[in-house]
């Protein structure tokens, strides 16, 4: 197989490399670029674990080919803090225990920061629609929802 | 395997008819790549075809809707007219996955997996959409219930790659609704659904009705005899109880873990007769 050569931006970075054609942008962030954020828990589209922001959209990670990635803007769990600044919805996350294992996570806070990103003050069914395709076999997801109010809310000065 | 990114749609016919070995088209990847990595397909060739120049664009036209074949469902919601205009099939393409699918998902990708349980599809039909084909022989423009040939299987030649979905532009007094049974409210594949579309005269009558089910046979069904019924009512009683009558047995469904013969049949009345009360709602009927 002859390898892609793909030029992407991630979270901001001007980012190059060479992927085979059927290797996922899952697989290139995790075992090319050292970007393990985002996570494996299915493969298939059905678990949320490896969502990103690609161009403005919420993809699952695991049905994207990397060489799709050219020209692209990626946005991964790994952009979210500002250095030691942990984003208002990581800050909440650990306030609310809205985790356990952490394997569902960073899918969970990917998919959180573009439903705030369209919809800042969302209900709480909303919220519930909005991370229908996160799965968490761990919290219940409850703790999910608030850690999500309530960083709407810090986010909206309230 | 390769994988290419043609920018002409004329290239992108070129490379899978002159393809000798396994070539796929790649839209929204979210059959095709589920697919690869449960070794189902194995392609020698991948046709990106998102970066051919129109196929991500929806284009209000005097004859209606022209729908790109690249355009993902998250898209298709956004857009107020095509809501106002077409609702069902908009409803229809936003069942489709989760948030994250419906960020990538097409419903020609919808259409050419060939799903009898595909959920844009029934509502297609039902609008009467057509598919724009363009092949080595050029274009051609046919019916969408046309597509699908058997589960997995279109009738599409080597080659062809279906460019747009085309809606007509609605006149007064219509509207079209789509539902789906799954026991859950959210991912999941449908049981069995039903998508109608209706035109209403002056006086609230139905004055034409298309009525199609999805996950009832092989390949989606367009129930005639349903829409015969419905011409000329104004959806009373009587009529619903025989809408859903001649639905339940148009249906040739198959007994699996999601639902049974009997339960598919009656619900597929069911849901044919609550897509007409919603079609006819939308349509202003009372
Ligand atoms: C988690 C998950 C949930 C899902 N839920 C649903 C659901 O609720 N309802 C439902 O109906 N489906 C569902 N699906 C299936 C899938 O998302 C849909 O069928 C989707 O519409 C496929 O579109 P796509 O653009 O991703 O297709 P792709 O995977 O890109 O393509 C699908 C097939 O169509 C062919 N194709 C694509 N575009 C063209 C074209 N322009 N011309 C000719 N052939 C073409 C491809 O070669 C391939 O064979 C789900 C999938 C996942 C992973
Ligand atoms: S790993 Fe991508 S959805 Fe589960
Ligand atoms: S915290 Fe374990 S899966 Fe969500």
């Amino acid at each position: 197989m002859a390898g892609v050569a793909v030029s992407t931006t991630i979270n901001g970075d001007s980012v190059e490399y060479l992927c085979q054609p059927d290797e996922t942008l899952l697989e290139v962030l995790r075992d090319r670029l050292g970007l393990t954020g985002a996570k494996e828990g299915c493969g298939t589209g059905d678990c949320g674990a490896c969502s990103v922001i690609l161009d403005g959209r919420l993809v699952c990670s695991c049905l994207v080919l990397g060489a799709e990635a050219e020209g692209r803007q990626v946005e991964t769990v790994e952009g979210m803090a500002h250095g030691e600044q942990l984003h208002p919805l990581q800050q909440k996350f650990l306030e609310h225990a809205a985790l356990q294992c952490g394997i569902c996570t960073p899918g969970f806070l990917i998919a959180a920061k573009d439903l705030l990103a369209k919809n800042p003050s969302p209900t709480e069914e909303e919220i519930r629609f909005g991370l229908a395709g996160n799965l968490c076999r761990c919290t219940g997801y409850d703790k999910i929802v608030r850690a999500v109010q309530d960083a709407a809310n810090m986010m909206r000065g309230a | 395997m390769r994988y290419i990114r043609p920018l002409s749609i004329e290239d992108a016919v070129g490379t899978l008819a002159s393809s000798a070995r396994t070539a796929a088209i790649l839209a929204g990847g979210s059959d095709l790549l589920v697919r690869m990595k449960g070794g189902f397909v194995e392609p020698d060739l991948i046709v990106d075809i998102k970066a051919v120049p129109g196929l991500g664009d929806v284009q209000e036209t005097a004859e209606g809707f022209r729908i790109g074949a690249a355009v993902p469902s998250a898209v298709l919601g956004e857009n107020t007219a095509l809501k106002k205009a077409w609702p069902g099939v908009v409803e229809a393409a936003r069942l489709i996955g989760s948030k994250q699918v419906q960020g990538r998902c097409t419903i020609v990708g919808n259409l050419c997996n060939a799903s009898p349980a595909a959920d844009s599809v029934p509502a297609m039909v039902a609008a009467g959409a057509k598919a724009v084909i363009v092949g080595p022989s050029g274009r051609r423009t046919i019916p969408v219930e046309t597509v699908p040939a058997g589960p997995g299987r279109t009738t599409l030649a080597k080659g062809e790659i279906i460019e747009a979905i085309l809606l007509d532009k609605r006149p007064p007094h219509a509207g079209d609704a789509y539902l789906r049974f799954i026991p859950r409210t959210e991912m999941d594949i449908a049981v069995v659904s039903a998508g109608v579309n209706l035109t209403l005269d002056e006086k609230g009558a139905v004055k034409t009705a298309r009525v199609a089910l999805g996950a009832a046979a092989p390949t989606v069904l367009l129930v005639e005899e349903a829409a015969e019924v419905l011409v000329g009512s104004k959806l009373d009683e009587a009529t619903l109880e025989r809408l859903a009558k001649v639905c339940s047995g148009a249906c040739r469904p198959i007994d699996d873990k999601r639902g049974t013969i009997e339960f598919r049949r009656k619900v597929a009345g069911v849901l044919a007769r609550r897509a007409a009360v919603t079609a006819y709602q939308r349509a202003g009927g009372k």
